[in-house]
């Protein structure tokens, strides 16, 4: 099972050091780690996607929540939510290509951001499947260089009843 | 009054001296501290509250932290280490994931290089906060002085409420120097900590009290948390209430007293056969204040296999760790056995159950060698309970068979009059913490019962013992080896000897052969620990033969001043009974 836990902490040095530490030391299993600041500057927010079963989910948010400078931890997956994921991709794009990687962009609702005579960078935000299609579509082509920031989330003003995907958001 | 008060609120002072002083604030009145280049101010300091603060030198920081131990473990406050950086500071280390593993209260305090050079390698640099991250409760590493004084609040107040633990205060030199005008009552910084105990909700509080009314065969697991939470009275309460026998975890020692009939002393690895029966056979587990350690459980999927398990524990990440629940309760043990005992009502018939726990005690008790025509060390740890049993003594113990016969034999009474190193295991725990408790209760007898392997790794404490006139008790069960592995190569590695003889290499007994001891006299065993007591300026004295035991354990508790009575013993008895780790109650040794 995969969940999205999102963690409320105290912006000290040192606080995704000792997040990081203990996920790594009690042997859980993490996909992804997102860090950045909040409305408040006192407070940062952790995204994590654990692996594992119910068990590992309350385990791993029990010991988040004993960390000192962890505020709230929020099982964001439990919830209806909008996640995220940011990928800077660069691709080789020969003349003949280039018209091609540029619908695919456009499909996807990527932006180029960078053109060079062989190569191009898209810009690409969206759920995580959308973003694995999109590497999938960009392979042929020769990926050269590929970044993500890692799922972000957020749990929705309004919970509605989920329909199909948790976290679907019918985005492309 | 007033205009003292005024004056103290507008002074300036250095960072040590308002570290020092909030020491002072907190009640501390003893610390374990060894200086250096970084950590000199902080001394300085601590010499100008000298009146109400005593500063004990120990010889190893190592050393100081155990003390700290002792005293914590002992007295429930929070013990005080301090250190200087780098090789100072990482002696500390084992003594810190000792403490977070028992959760036991201290705050320990280390010297830093100064802020500007932090990170460039400097001389005895070490990043400490990195270090201790996953082994202490909270750190910190002081950059500004106008935060030391909340800090040291804030280190208090996390080492000692919830479940208890070591935090490290890392304090680089040029933040001991600057000074600022402390501000006292300032606010804490901790949106993420909440210092409340966790009460039970009354409905698991009554889903428990409903279980064990309809218990046919409970038992009680006590450990550790029912003495840090102070609820060993309670716990009394709730056997007295229902007759439920009960069994306590290494930790738990002393919650419960050893010498009643419903209680089946300790479980687990080296445990009773009646406990593990117990344990085994039962249908409620009620289980207070403990965590489910391997130790105890052996292989978790059989353990308590057929019980319902209720699991009281301040830490919620404890609840369904190890083995679910099936009424979890997160609360503070005292607060839960309080409000259980309110309503709990005793089992219908557990006569029967009662009855059948106690023929296993009676036809299973723990057993040694009596025809050995030497001095067991069974029987020296047996002798010295009646000797002593009636004088309030403090018992610590190093790690090894003498911990576990110690725990088997000395039938503790009351908390906090047993202190062993019990979740990692630390050899050299034993006489650092009896150094500390001694400090804590200088009137009051304090026993180390150690082993020749273990006095050895904090040995050089007796020199602290003699110079800080503190007169601790060491009844040494020298067997000239590592007992605990050499019984684990002799059960499981067809006794091929690897490194656990203590002697001379030329000797027989370092290959296996030979009859592991020598000849029984003080000139052929090694070291010759009479002589090194003296040496240090302690009493001293050697012992083999059983008639000589009580005039040389009388001679002991007597002497006025720290001593060392050198017991010898042979290696080749074993702990027993023994369930081997993962293992279960049907694969128990017994002989």
């Amino acid at each position: 099972m995969r969940h999205v836990l999102s963690a409320l902490v105290q912006n000290v040095p040192g606080v995704l050091a000792h997040v990081a530490g203990m996920l790594a030391s009690r042997a859980y299993n993490i996909h992804s780690l997102a860090v950045g600041e909040t409305e408040s500057p006192e407070l940062s927010r952790m995204t994590f996607v654990v692996v594992g079963d119910d068990n590992i989910l309350e385990q791993v948010r029990k010991q988040l929540e004993k960390i000192v400078t962890v505020v709230r931890v929020d099982d964001v997956s439990s919830k209806d939510h909008v996640e995220r994921d940011l990928m800077l991709i660069k691709v080789q794009a020969d003349k003949a290509d280039r018209p091609e990687i540029r619908e695919l962009s456009r499909i996807f609702r990527g932006r180029i951001v960078d053109v060079s005579p062989d190569e191009m960078m898209i810009e690409l935000s969206g759920q995580e499947k959308k973003i694995e299609a999109f590497i999938d579509m960009m392979r042929p082509f020769g990926i050269i260089e590929l970044c993500r920031t890692g799922r972000i989330a957020m749990i929705r003003s309004v919970n509605r009843p989920i329909v199909g995907e948790p976290g679907s958001d019918g985005d492309a | 009054m007033a205009s003292t008060d005024t004056a103290a609120q507008t002074q300036l002072l250095s960072g040590a001296d308002i570290l020092v002083q909030s020491l002072v604030r907190h009640g501390v009145d003893t610390i374990f501290a060894y200086p250096g280049g970084c950590s000199m101010p902080l001394h300085q300091a601590l010499t100008r509250v000298s009146d109400k603060l005593r500063t004990i030198l120990p010889r190893h920081e190592q050393g100081g932290a155990f003390a700290a131990q002792g005293l914590a473990r002992s007295t429930g406050k929070v013990g005080v280490a301090m250190a200087t950086s780098g090789p100072g500071a990482t002696n500390l280390v084992t003594a810190i994931a000792d403490a977070k593993l028992d959760s036991i209260p201290l705050v320990c305090i280390t010297g830093q290089v100064p802020t500007g050079v932090i990170g460039s390698d400097a001389f005895q640099e070490t990043p400490m906060v990195e270090v201790c991250r996953g082994i202490t409760k909270h750190h910190y590493l002081l950059t500004d002085v106008n935060d030391v004084a909340r800090v040291m609040k804030e280190a208090f107040l996390i080492a000692s409420t919830g479940r208890p633990g070591p935090v490290l205060v890392d304090v680089p030199k040029d933040v001991q120097l600057a000074s600022c005008v402390p501000d006292w009552d300032c606010k804490l910084n901790l949106p993420g900590y909440n210092p409340a105990k966790p009460e039970a909700k009354p409905e698991a509080i009554r889903q428990a009290a409903a279980a064990i009314k309809r218990a046919r065969k409970p038992v009680i697991y006590a450990g550790g948390g029912v003495i840090l939470s102070d609820a060993s009275e309670e716990l009394r309460t709730l056997v007295k209430k229902t007759g439920i026998p009960i069994t306590t975890t290494v930790m738990g020692l002393g919650a419960y007293p050893g010498t009643d009939e419903l209680s089946l002393d300790m479980l687990g690895m080296h445990g009773s056969v009646y406990a593990n029966y117990a344990v085994d056979q039962a249908d409620l587990l009620i289980s207070l204040g403990v965590r489910f350690d391997d130790r105890v459980t052996g292989k978790l999927e059989e353990f308590c296999k057929h019980g319902k398990i209720i699991h009281v524990d301040i830490d919620a990440a404890e609840i369904n760790k190890n083995k679910p629940a099936h009424i979890p309760v997160q609360s503070d043990v005292k607060y839960a056995l309080t409000e259980l005992n309110k309503i709990v009502e005793a089992p219908e018939d557990i006569s029967d159950w009662v009855a059948q726990c106690k023929k296993w005690k009676k036809d299973h008790p723990f057993t040694y060698d009596k025809s050995y025509p030497g001095i067991t060390q069974q029987s020296a740890i047996e002798k010295l309970w009646q000797m002593t049993a009636d004088m309030d003594p403090v018992i610590t113990v190093g790690v090894g068979q003498h911990q576990m016969w110690a725990a088997q034999f000395y039938k503790f009474q009351k908390p906090r009059t047993w202190l062993s190193s019990s979740g990692l295991g630390t050899m050299g725990f034993g006489l650092p913490a009896a150094m500390g408790v001694q400090a804590a209760f200088p009137g009051r007898l304090v026993i180390d019962i150690d082993g020749d392997g273990s006095f050895q790794m904090n040995i050089q404490e007796l020199s602290t013992l003699v110079c800080e006139k503190l007169p601790v008790k060491v009844l040494l069960l020298n067997n000239q080896h590592l007992g605990m592995v050499v019984q684990w190569e002799d059960r499981f590695m067809r006794g091929n000897r690897a490194h656990t003889y203590l002697g001379p290499i030329d000797k027989p007994e370092w290959h296996g052969e030979g009859d592991g001891i020598g000849e029984m006299d003080q000139a052929n065993r090694y070291a010759n620990f009479v002589m090194i007591a003296k040496g240090y300026g302690c009493g001293g004295a050697y012992v083999d033969k059983p008639e000589d035991l009580e005039g040389a354990i009388k001679e002991m508790i007597a002497y006025d001043g720290p001593y060392i009575l050198d017991v010898a013993v042979p290696y080749q008895e074993h702990v027993l009974p023994m369930i081997p780790g993962g293992m279960t109650v049907k694969d128990m040794i017994t002989e």
